[in-house]
């Protein structure tokens, strides 16, 4: 119906074009129209800037009219023929969309002349109203045979895709939204009507269904995106503060982020695996010896005291190794619990590793595709970086932040790079500071070696003091609180980038920690070999106990004797729980000192500077304590020793993972907020290497010094005999042993042992070695290729880049040549000219339109496609009718851009 | 959008959003400069600003968003104008010349001391997160 309604408006202007070619040339409708909707002096248009472009493609529609019948038949003979009509009422159209607004537009304002013209378009209405049948029944001409040739109507079926081309690309091009519809109304008229002619009765419905389908695809699609981006957790916070406080600080939370899903990860392994089976199917606390809190601490074991060291009631429970029970299975699934217990000890493992190596990869993998960024660092930066979505003013301040952070560490990086140095000072500074750095790591070694070896000898004497039996601890904490500043001012002499210098830093501390780390471990180890070595005599007091308690004289022989109440059978000291406890402990103090370091060392500085401010004889701000900057060696380092300590503990408390869980969870939330109260940014703001893999590689590091104790214990220390799933056996991995004889068929037992065979393992090893020296070359000659493909870009760009230059000043003589009309229409051709090809002929042809510009591209509104190219003009609207082919529409920025601007100018 | 209101104020985008350059934006879709918006203006602004706008359009208007002379170049004074805007004149005088001569001597295709539009295109052409950044929903 609309359409309808189109066609019936359609004859009408089509009259009123027609008195209007004949009579005076028409008042430019723009203007007309403009001063109609608003009349504001300024909105004249042509003169704007904006108006320029108009007046250039699309040739000022007033006085050129005249010119163009008379130009028309000149440009094309008699080749259009029968066409040239049809061509002209589509032309019309053109104006005919124009005109309705005018129309609206002077309707609304009830002006005489409209209704003047309306009547004249009546008359010419009846005038044209027999060309209409004539025209309907050319297009379906063909089976009445009356003029229409197979050639007019290929043509015809030609400037039908144009014209459907012209509509699907009618977004891409930089015109105003007036000049938009009418082309878009004009090319939708001609294509609705020929292409009924020609039997292709879809159009604009099922174009419309598709753009509907096309945009409610991309909603859905950023729906997603914004989904996903929701999910992930603490995405806000950590934006935040990467606004603030420069990548580096963010990437410290990002890893704590990925340690937190790791932790999690582990913590369903264990709880899922271990910890809940045992809950629900295991014998209930109290039926066993070892599930029982032992007579003589049953008084204190409910104790805060008590508890909070991990004795008492915790000790006797699922969160440690000592709880479980060596039965096979348990429940009436009969889940086997030892080996489940075995299985996921060792999987925390696997999934570490892997997931520790997978993201390593993954790093590496994004940092090599990113390097081709790096040629348009600022630029990015200045043209890409807002996001013109920021609506809320919260956001778009930490937008504002993160920029000028961004370009901070840009302009670090920038600095660093091209900083003229005395290369012999600086090397010499550096090895002064190794050295020195190595004598404190030195001697803090020694240090450690002493006191450890005083500490053993405290422990064989009675009655030591307090500072005495915790030496070890104090003296690790006092140089794990010096140190890092010491090197830290060391460090200064070096005077390399920030971000190298904290991987320095971080390899420095990360080489102390460890050296705090082994003392803590061979402390245990004595331990736990002292409690070996005193167990077989215990074993023995229970055996004696319980055979006494069951023979002893002075019992009823007739009834049964109930048995001795497990509280009050004697048992071993079970040292793989004292070992999860000594972990445990670690971990919660850890944590604490971690607060409470927090608390203290940032936000109650930040108070005390903050608001003794005011009555300070010094600036307390600018001056001496100032606010503290985030430590993030420290803390990245603090979290990679805690995840090997949970790795090391995990084993032998189960529950250790769950109280981390916590812990990383807490300290997300407290540590967020620390850095946003009470921290400065850095003095020098340091981009974070783009892939954080030195963190992920001293975690890797980590995690193979804390695989190495567990596996020494799982493989030679034997279990103890009456606590946890693995008692009665001589080894702990004697359950997969067990499991393969009892539960396997016997082939499989078989296959098993040949597997075990050394004979086969070496090869297998030396096998894998093979693979890895193959697979590490290959790789190697990969990203030596890859840079060679690098460089002959960047070579490519430097030969582009001079092209052009020669180029552009070629152009900018000519423009300087050609004819202006007015100083902005001449700076707008030489911009189109500049997208244009290389080529001589193409500038030619361009040269050539612009000079006939006025007339040409007037008389090509007036008749077919009104072609301003409004930009560049890639195909002159002189030469394009006559060609009469669909001519590849190369978009003009592709042009510019892509190859062609490399192809050798002839 | 009605179709009652058929001038936008740049005051009215100001409400709207926190844009560093809504002025720029207002002016360059405003035909007649001066950054009232008639309803076509608009309707221009958020067919560009669209997300379905094609890359070569955005690249186009986002050029003359940055050219604040209006003379179809991205010269040094653009340059700096558009960095004070972005980090609200938070750097020194001396790192946004720093920035500026890093911009010209990366995108300068031509080395005649400023961008044109083609240096322009070929630069953010490659930006990774343009076109993600630079579109506007309603």
């Amino acid at each position: 119906m609309s359409h309808q309604l189109k066609g019936l408006e359609g004859e009408v202007c089509r009259g009123v074009r027609r008195q209007a070619r004949s009579g005076s040339p028409r008042a430019g409708d723009t203007s007309g129209r403009r001063s109609a909707r608003k009349p504001t002096p300024k909105a004249e248009g042509p003169p704007g800037r904006r108006g320029a472009q108009p007046s250039q493609k699309e040739p000022p529609r007033g006085e050129p009219r005249p010119g163009s019948p008379r130009r028309k038949p000149t440009e094309r003979t008699g080749r259009r023929g029968e066409l040239r009509g049809q061509e002209r009422s589509a032309a019309e159209r053109t104006s005919e969309g124009r005109r309705k607004g005018d129309g609206r537009a002077s309707f609304k304002e009830q002006r005489a002349p409209p209704k003047k013209e309306k009547e004249a378009l009546r008359k010419e209405e009846t005038w044209k109203r027999p060309r209409k049948p004539r025209s309907s029944s050319l297009a379906s001409g063909n089976s009445g045979g009356e003029s229409l040739s197979e050639e007019e109507l290929a043509r015809i079926l030609e400037q039908v895709e144009e014209k459907k081309k012209l509509i699907a690309t009618m977004r891409n091009k930089p015109w105003p939204m007036a000049k938009k519809l009418t082309e878009l109304r004009e090319a939708q008229a001609f294509v609705e009507k020929y292409e009924g002619a020609l039997g292709k009765g879809k159009g604009q419905r099922l174009y419309a269904y598709r753009m509907l389908m096309a945009k409610k695809w991309i909603k859905f699609k950023r729906d997603f995106v914004n989904f996903k981006t929701q999910c992930i957790p603490w995405e806000m916070k950590i934006k935040d503060i990467e606004s603030h406080f420069g990548s580096s600080v963010a990437s410290y939370f990002i890893f704590l982020r990925w340690m937190y899903g790791v932790n999690l990860v582990l913590f369903g392994l264990i709880f899922g695996l271990v910890i809940i089976p045992e809950v629900l199917m295991g014998m209930p606390y109290g039926s066993i010896p070892r599930k029982t809190v032992p007579r003589a601490e049953e008084e204190k074991a409910m104790d805060f005291s008590v508890l909070w060291d991990f004795e008492g009631y915790i000790k006797y429970s699922a969160l440690f190794y000592g709880y479980y029970n060596n039965q096979r299975t348990i429940g009436w699934l009969r889940y086997r619990l030892p080996m489940a217990y075995f299985m996921v000890g060792v999987s925390v493992f696997g999934y570490s590793l892997m997931i520790v190596i997978r993201s390593m990869a993954s790093n590496t993998q994004g940092s090599t595709s990113e390097g081709e960024n790096d040629n348009f660092t600022f630029s990015f930066k200045m043209f890409t970086s807002w996001d013109y979505l920021i609506g809320n003013s919260e956001t778009a301040d930490n937008k504002y932040a993160s920029i000028t952070t961004s370009f901070k560490e840009s302009i670090v990086d920038e600095q660093e790079s091209n900083k003229e140095e005395n290369i012999h000072l600086t090397r010499f500074l550096r090895v002064l500071a190794n050295f020195l750095i190595i004598c404190c790591l030195c001697g803090s070694g020694y240090l450690i070696y002493f006191v450890v070896k005083r500490s053993q000898e405290f422990s064989k004497m009675q009655n030591v003091s307090w500072y005495e039996r915790n030496e070890v601890e104090i003296v690790m904490s006092l140089l794990g609180m010096f140190c890092p500043p010491l090197f830290e001012t060391i460090a200064a002499l070096e005077n390399y980038h920030p971000r190298i210098g904290l991987k320095w830093q971080l390899g420095r501390i990360f080489a102390l920690f460890l050296g705090n780390l082994y003392t803590f471990l061979l402390a245990l180890m004595d331990d736990v070999h002292l409690k070996l070595s005193n167990e077989e005599t215990v074993k023995n007091i229970t055996h004696w106990t319980l055979f006494n308690y069951y023979n002893s004289s002075g019992w009823n022989d007739s009834v049964p004797r109930p048995p001795l109440h497990p509280a009050d059978v004697p048992r071993g000291s079970c040292w793989e729980t004292a070992v999860g406890i000594e972990f445990m402990r670690l971990t919660v103090s850890d944590m604490l000192v971690t607060y409470i370091t927090i608390l203290l060392g940032d936000f109650l500085r930040a108070c005390f500077v903050r608001f003794m401010n005011y009555c300070w004889c010094w600036d307390l701000e600018a001056g001496f304590p100032s606010y503290a900057e985030f430590d993030i060696s420290g803390n990245v380092l603090g979290l990679i020793f805690n995840q090997g300590m949970i790795w090391m503990g995990s084993f032998y408390a189960p529950g250790l993972v769950g109280i981390n869980v916590l812990r990383l969870l807490t300290s997300m939330y407290f540590q967020c907020w620390a850095v946003m109260s009470s921290n400065v940014p850095h003095e020098r703001v340091f981009k974070a290497s783009r892939s954080n893999n030195f963190y992920m590689g001293l975690l890797l590091l980590v995690l193979f010094l804390s695989l190495l104790p567990v596996a020494y214990t799982i493989m030679s220390l034997p279990p103890s005999f009456d606590c946890g799933p693995f008692s009665g056996k001589n080894r702990m991995y004697d359950v997969l042993q067990e499991t393969i004889e009892n539960d396997f068929p016997t082939f499989l037992g078989k296959i098993f042992a040949f597997l075990a065979n050394p004979g086969l393992i070496i090869p297998a090893i030396l096998l894998m070695f093979l693979a890895i020296y193959y697979l590490n070359s290959v790789s190697k000659s990969l990203s030596r290729a890859n840079a060679q493909l690098r460089k002959k870009i960047q070579a490519l760009r430097e030969v582009e880049k001079s092209h052009k230059s020669v180029k552009g000043k070629a152009t900018a003589r000519d423009s300087e040549d050609a004819p202006k009309s007015n100083s902005k229409n001449a700076t707008q051709l030489q911009l189109t000219k500049e997208e244009t090809t290389p080529h001589s002929a193409s500038q030619s042809q361009t040269l050539d339109k612009k000079a006939q510009g006025p007339v040409t591209s007037s008389s090509s509104s007036s008749t077919l496609l009104p072609a301003p190219r409004h930009l560049p003009g890639s195909r002159s609207p002189g030469s394009r009718p006559d060609s009469g082919q669909p001519q590849s529409q190369t978009h003009p920025w592709r042009s510019a851009s892509g190859k062609s601007a490399q192809r050798p100018s002839h | 959008m009605g179709n009652k209101q058929t001038i936008f104020t740049h005051e009215q985008l100001e409400a709207y959003q926190d844009n560093p350059f809504r002025q720029r934006i207002a002016q360059v879709f405003s035909q007649a400069g001066d950054g009232h918006m008639t309803l076509d203006d608009f309707l221009d602004m958020f067919s560009v600003m669209s997300e379905m706008a094609p890359r070569d359009l955005k690249a186009y208007y986002a050029f003359k968003i940055y050219d604040f002379n209006d003379d179809d170049y991205i010269c040094a004074g653009d340059l700096e104008q558009t960095v004070t805007k972005l980090t609200r004149g938070e750097l020194s005088a001396e790192e946004v010349s720093l920035v500026c001569e890093k911009v010209l001597d990366e995108a300068d295709g031509d080395h005649d001391g400023r961008l044109s539009l083609e240096d322009f295109q070929n630069m953010i052409l490659r930006a990774p997160d343009f076109l993600s950044t630079f579109h506007i929903r309603i």
